[in-house]
């Protein structure tokens, strides 16, 4: 109808020697097609420069990335995107990380992907942004870990699971 | 302990395949962590299997296939507890798509958890139906989604209005359920809430005419509003960023209105107060000022036409294109290609900047200025700019070259006003980058010359020339030997001389010594060798006393 959808397409986080530590797919893509993103992305985005524009143009959309410490966090819009407000999105989501981890860094990342994706989660569905306050972000996340640290607690002291362990 | 179960915790398995100094070690090691979940898999293991499917997750996204765990996030989902429905709707989002059959299964468990007294776990849902539901999903489950955009909690509402998205993506038809539960969302004060809801109006709009004009109507007034109490908001530390109170949504806000706006005299009205206040309010020193600046400027172009936002849009691209910030340039760029249809002068009074923009040392820049340079030429000013781009081709790499070379020689054939200032740039091109023009192109430029038959001898002469100091260009050299074997005598005895020309003496036999050259030359090719083979025949017939 109007122009295309202004969505977020897939998210990735590549470290500096291309290996993958995350990837979220808003669009279809096949196992084949994702590995050759993968692939020619990473090609692209390791070897531009320092001082060039955090926008390349590929394949009829637009990556926005930009690097943090060892990671590079990219985002791949529709060429009719507005690619500066990506680049505060891309922000939004490191500071969270920041704040959940406490000063994050690739190892936190890669040990903790799960809860990198937790997080990802509560911040995008669907491509588009769904809150725009960190600490709400982070309240969300912290009260869901809270359930699962409760539920273990419960599950450590039913007497049945202490007779199945034992019995093990 | 269950022999097959796999001891090592999550932690353990990623330093064990970290450490891994070959592919040939780390193959191994989740070779062997696969067989061991295989096994806890087909003996129904309860204790691990969470675990077992955070090791599989792991394991997919270092690209070995997993498959085999799909049924795993389903059993998952259908636990009651929660940590298991959040690593199984994990497992679901990351290892399989709308596209695998299974998914269909996990609509009955979608369906209980958007019912499910614990809201986190609605939360959940939400979630991953709006990440990879199927068209057949989303009907099945559209009236619960409905239902929860008018929740208790607005962390939920904000995921209902998300996964809404998805569901009138998918369906179409459904999306007319969705405009009043949208439309109330507007009035709302939580940010996320209206963030989402604001989105979920917008694609409701591109989807649904009905909803278009039901939101331009009932609804741009409110957005206003609250557009000019975001702008005019005190300091709010939660959704502060460089000073703005919630950039993301003053974003949204603007891109809804543009859509309002477009088209519809009486919505554009009623934003250009706020359009007015939003583009001189707002600093742009930070990216976040910059990207409302960006999102409004476009806001300003698309809707109905207002003297003075106009100008006042096309001032912020002016400041936007001479700051040094190349992200900032790079979208000054864009908001001018599209500038163009709406106040094509405007554009043309920035292109001095845009042609420096062509020599960036940013590829993404000079492309896009490329791009623009192209669409800003016509009969008056083609050649300045013709004459700036051949300046630009001279210092580009090789990469861009190709580009340049192909936009000049299109610009030169639509636009050439005279045919001696065709020839006159397409030698010129031929001689910095002939190796990247293509064959239509030297055959067409062929074909122009022996049709102007006052500016053979010209044309002759002025290739002559040109061979003499580029001899590396391929087709430069066919077009001069074909040239030479034509009008050789033209050549030699200065026939057809213009005022503007310089006497050049050149004799028989240095015509045929420059054939000669050209069929002895290393990089020339079977074609270059065929035409000047060909040339030299032509000339042995009008310079006999050089025959041999």
């Amino acid at each position: 109808m109007i122009n295309a959808c202004q969505k977020i397409h897939f998210v990735l986080l590549i470290s500096r020697q291309g290996k993958v530590r995350l990837t979220k797919w808003y669009s279809t893509y096949s196992k084949k097609e994702r590995s050759k993103v993968l692939r020619e992305l990473s090609g692209v985005i390791l070897t531009r420069g320092p001082r060039l524009c955090n926008f390349v143009e590929w394949r009829g959309l637009k990556v926005v990335y930009k690097r943090y410490a060892s990671l590079y966090f990219c985002m791949c819009i529709d060429p009719d995107g507005n690619e500066l407000e990506i680049l505060e999105i891309i922000h939004h989501y490191v500071e969270v990380l920041d704040r959940y981890f406490g000063s994050v860094c690739e190892l936190d990342l890669i040990y903790n992907f799960h809860k990198a994706y937790y997080i990802l989660d509560e911040i995008l569905i669907s491509g588009e942004l769904q809150e725009s306050s960190k600490r709400t972000v982070v309240r969300s996340v912290a009260a869901q870990d809270s359930l699962v640290e409760a539920a273990k607690e419960e599950t450590g002291s039913t007497i049945s699971n202490i007779i199945a362990h034992a019995a093990k | 302990m269950n022999p097959f179960s796999s001891g090592t915790r999550l932690r353990d398995m990623i330093r064990a395949i970290r450490s891994c100094k070959t592919a040939a070690e780390e193959r191994a090691v989740v070779r062997k962590e696969c067989a061991a979940i295989r096994a806890a898999i087909s003996e129904n293991d309860q204790d691990y299997r969470h675990r077992n499917l955070a090791k599989l997750m792991f394991i997919h996204m270092l690209g070995y296939p997993t498959h085999f765990g799909q049924m795993e996030c389903l059993k998952l989902i259908a636990s009651s507890g929660f940590p298991e429905k959040r690593i199984g709707y994990l497992g679901l989002m990351l290892l399989l798509d709308e596209r695998q059959e299974v998914l269909m299964l996990v609509t009955n468990s979608l369906k209980q958890d958007l019912n499910h007294s614990n809201q986190y776990i609605i939360g959940l849902a939400l979630c991953a139906l709006g990440n990879i539901c199927s068209a057949e999903m989303a009907r099945d489950l559209a009236p619960e989604v409905e239902r929860l955009l008018q929740f208790r909690d607005p962390n939920i509402r904000k995921k209902a209005a998300l996964c809404s998205i998805r569901i009138i993506k998918k369906v179409p038809d459904l999306a007319e359920n969705f405009i009043n539960p949208a439309a109330s969302l507007l009035r709302e004060k939580h940010h996320g809430v209206l963030i989402t809801g604001v989105q979920l109006c917008t694609d409701l709009c591109k989807v649904s005419s009905e909803a278009l004009e039901y939101f331009r109507e009932k609804c741009t007034e409110g957005l206003v509003k609250t557009l000019k109490d975001m702008a005019n908001s005190p300091y709010a530390p939660e959704y502060d960023i460089a000073g703005i109170t919630d950039p993301f949504l003053h974003i949204r806000l603007l891109k809804l209105l543009r859509i309002l706006g477009q088209g519809d005299a009486d919505a554009s009205d009623c934003m250009n107060d706020i359009l007015a206040q939003v583009a001189t309010k707002i600093e742009s020193n930070k990216n976040a000022g910059n990207a409302i600046l960006y999102e409004c400027v476009g806001t300003i172009m698309s809707i109905e036409d207002n003297g003075g936002l106009r100008v006042l849009a096309i001032n912020i691209l002016g400041r936007f294109l001479s700051n040094r910030d190349n992200n900032i340039r790079y979208v000054a760029l864009n908001m001018l290609m599209k500038a163009i249809t709406v106040d094509a002068q405007a554009v043309q009074r920035h292109r001095a900047t845009i042609l420096e923009c062509v020599k960036d040392s940013d590829a993404s820049i000079r492309k896009k200025a490329l791009d623009l340079v192209y669409l800003l030429v016509n009969e008056s000013n083609v050649k300045p700019l013709t004459k700036e781009l051949i300046e630009s081709l001279e210092a580009s790499d090789q990469e861009f070259k190709g580009v340049l070379t192909a936009k000049i020689c299109s610009l030169v054939e639509k636009f050439s006003p005279e045919k001696i200032w065709y020839i006159d740039q397409m030698l010129k091109v031929l001689s910095e980058a002939g190796n990247f023009v293509k064959d239509e192109v030297w055959h067409a430029l062929i074909v122009v010359i022996s049709n102007a038959s006052d500016l053979h001898g010209y044309s002759v002469r002025a290739l002559y020339r040109a061979f003499q100091t580029s001899t590396e260009q391929e087709t430069l050299v066919r077009v001069a030997v074909w040239c030479i074997g034509e009008y050789g005598d033209m050549l030699v005895n200065n026939v057809g001389m213009l005022d503007i020309e310089e006497p050049i003496t050149v004799t028989e036999s240095d015509a045929v010594d420059a054939l000669e050259v050209s069929i002895k030359r290393l990089n020339s090719d079977l074609t270059t060798k065929a035409m000047a083979l060909i040339a030299l025949l032509k000339l042995s017939s009008r310079f006999p006393s050089c025959s041999e």
